[in-house]
């Protein structure tokens, strides 16, 4: 008899025995792309700016490599929860391999999503330990910043698991995705420079994003200046992304992939 | 150049004169697309706005082309325009171009018809231009509006962008033909990213090391950001016609190659 957990660790297995063969075509966008915006914008553009209050009083690289972490995690995690999963359905037709064997389709979707957890969390590491050796870490509040990271991670990739288990055509339905949630996010939510600075009008757009929270969590971690409230705060909401999203994501898999 | 010469270079076997009709074709299947093509606009507003609002802050303001200081926004749009007209070409000449090459089979379908792989490689690279030249105009326009260009010479750098679209387009084009499977796209990624990153496109060549500047100069895109910058400064220089047939032999070279490779894959 096949125990739930053991099906999920299935799923699991057969995505990594994919991944061990085609690793290294995500080595580059997954661990590269990050560190290459590291170096350019934190020590090229970095050395232009200033160490002052809106760094906290740290480098621009040391202020930015937390949340490069977290910003890596949120870009890593768009491009594991879209074509994969439309892959997993229309392409590879993984998924139906699976739900032909006892694996039931709920368990497909939290295989697949502890997948992208692993995968979310190896770049991540790999990323850390990058940018400790080129010393843009501030303390031992990184590792902590790391566990945030792949958190922000986990609560985008969630609900977007959970839309493209919806797609059915060739995957056009991502590029607005990438477009206008990824790349906004990623350059508006605080990554490289404090919300505050963009006008009043725009602000409430960053307070929604999963990234903004997840910045302003790895940042406390990393200068170790957490304050108890606004820390559970960001951890609830994105807790509640993580939960909304699978349960959405279980959901469409059993209606897709349900007989 | 006389016909006869251009039919000695090229001869009629491979091209028929009739690139037009793939041009036509790619507006008709992109009918459909129009959202892809539209949001490409806005990928480097987007990237406009975050450096011109929040790093502008930061830094406030950089010592320009000829010595002028000038905001961190005007410093940093025409580099945007030259990276998204390298972005966008090399992207078409090898994601699409691949996907059709491969898997669509769309040119075994047109080398049916009377078109030579000539007219395949001219078409498909006009179409990009076309789109190139609509985003280009876009984003000359929304930066004149703010008031990030100080010269009317901001006119010539859509000519000289499309000329550096082209130069990229052709050599991506020439790449695709050698990649074997989707594996091989990293390493065009591999070459994007750092090129966009430290092409002097968001910080002067001055932070680097004497070695690394050098090594930086040899970048395309380096070139193109010279360009851009010069002319929405209006900042004239000789050393611009270096910059310019930089790209005029990285085109011819790119055309020659992608065009006789197409023609083996394709033909043989």
């Amino acid at each position: 008899m096949l125990r739930p957990w053991q099906a999920r660790l299935l799923v699991v297995e057969s995505m990594w025995t994919w991944y061990r063969r085609n690793w290294r075509a995500t080595a580059v966008s997954t661990v590269l792309n990050p560190v290459f915006f590291l170096v350019a914008l934190g020590f090229g553009l970095g050395s232009q700016i200033q160490p002052g209050a809106i760094t906290h009083g740290y480098s621009y690289a040391v202020y930015l490599m937390p949340a490069m972490l977290a910003s890596a995690a949120v870009q890593n995690a768009a491009g594991e929860s879209t074509f994969p999963i439309l892959s997993g359905f229309k392409w590879s037709r993984v998924y139906w391999g699976m739900t032909a064997t006892p694996i039931t389709p709920a368990q497909v979707a939290t295989g697949q999503l502890l997948w992208i957890l692993c995968r979310l969390t190896f770049s991540a590491t790999v990323f850390a330990i990058i940018g400790t050796v080129l010393g843009a870490a501030a303390g031992p509040g990184i590792v902590l910043s790391l566990v945030f990271a792949v958190l922000t991670g986990m609560a985008f990739s969630a609900p977007l698991v959970a839309f493209a288990a919806t797609v059915e055509g060739e995957g056009h339905a991502f590029n607005p995705v990438f477009r206008f949630l990824v790349l906004p996010m990623t350059l508006l939510a605080g990554t490289f420079f404090p919300i505050t600075e963009l006008p009043a009008l725009v602000r409430p757009l960053a307070w929604i994003t999963p990234l903004w929270h997840g910045t302003e969590l790895t940042r406390a971690a990393a200068f170790w200046d957490m304050r108890l409230w606004p820390v559970l705060g960001h951890l609830a909401y994105l807790l509640a992304l993580v939960a909304v999203g699978g349960f959405l994501a279980i959901r469409h898999y059993r209606r897709r992939l349900g007989v | 150049m006389s016909v006869g010469l251009v039919w000695r270079i090229i001869p009629p076997g491979l091209y028929a004169r009739r690139a037009r009709t793939v041009v036509e074709r790619s507006f008709l299947v992109n009918r459909r697309a129009w959202m892809t093509i539209f949001s490409g606009f806005f990928e480097s507003l987007f990237y406009l706005f975050a450096m011109g609002v929040g790093f502008g802050r930061l830094i406030g303001e950089v010592v320009g082309p000829g010595g002028q200081t000038m905001s961190y926004a005007a410093y940093v749009a025409p580099a945007l325009l030259a990276a998204s007209a390298m972005n966008g070409a090399v992207y078409d000449a090898t994601f699409n171009l691949f996907f059709k090459l491969k898997y669509a089979k769309v040119y075994d379908g047109m080398l049916a018809t009377p078109l030579g792989p000539f007219d395949v490689a001219i078409g498909e690279i006009s179409w990009a231009l076309i789109r190139g030249g609509v985003y280009a105009t876009g984003f000359l326009t929304v930066i004149s509006v703010l008031g990030l260009v100080s010269s009317p010479w901001t006119i010539l750098a859509l000519p000289v962008v499309l000329l550096v679209a082209l130069a990229f387009a052709a050599v991506g084009m020439a790449c695709t033909t050698f990649m074997r499977s989707w594996q091989d796209f990293d390493l065009v990624q591999l070459a994007l990213l750092p090129m966009f990153l430290f092409s002097a496109t968001f910080y002067p060549l001055s932070v680097y090391p004497a070695g690394l500047q050098w090594i930086m100069q040899l970048s395309p895109l380096y070139h193109a950001v010279e360009l851009m910058r010069g002319l929405t400064a209006g900042i004239m220089e000789w050393a611009m016609l270096g910059h310019l047939s930089y790209f005029v032999v990285m085109a011819i070279v790119g055309l020659i190659v992608a065009a006789r490779r197409l023609g083996k894959l394709l033909l043989s």
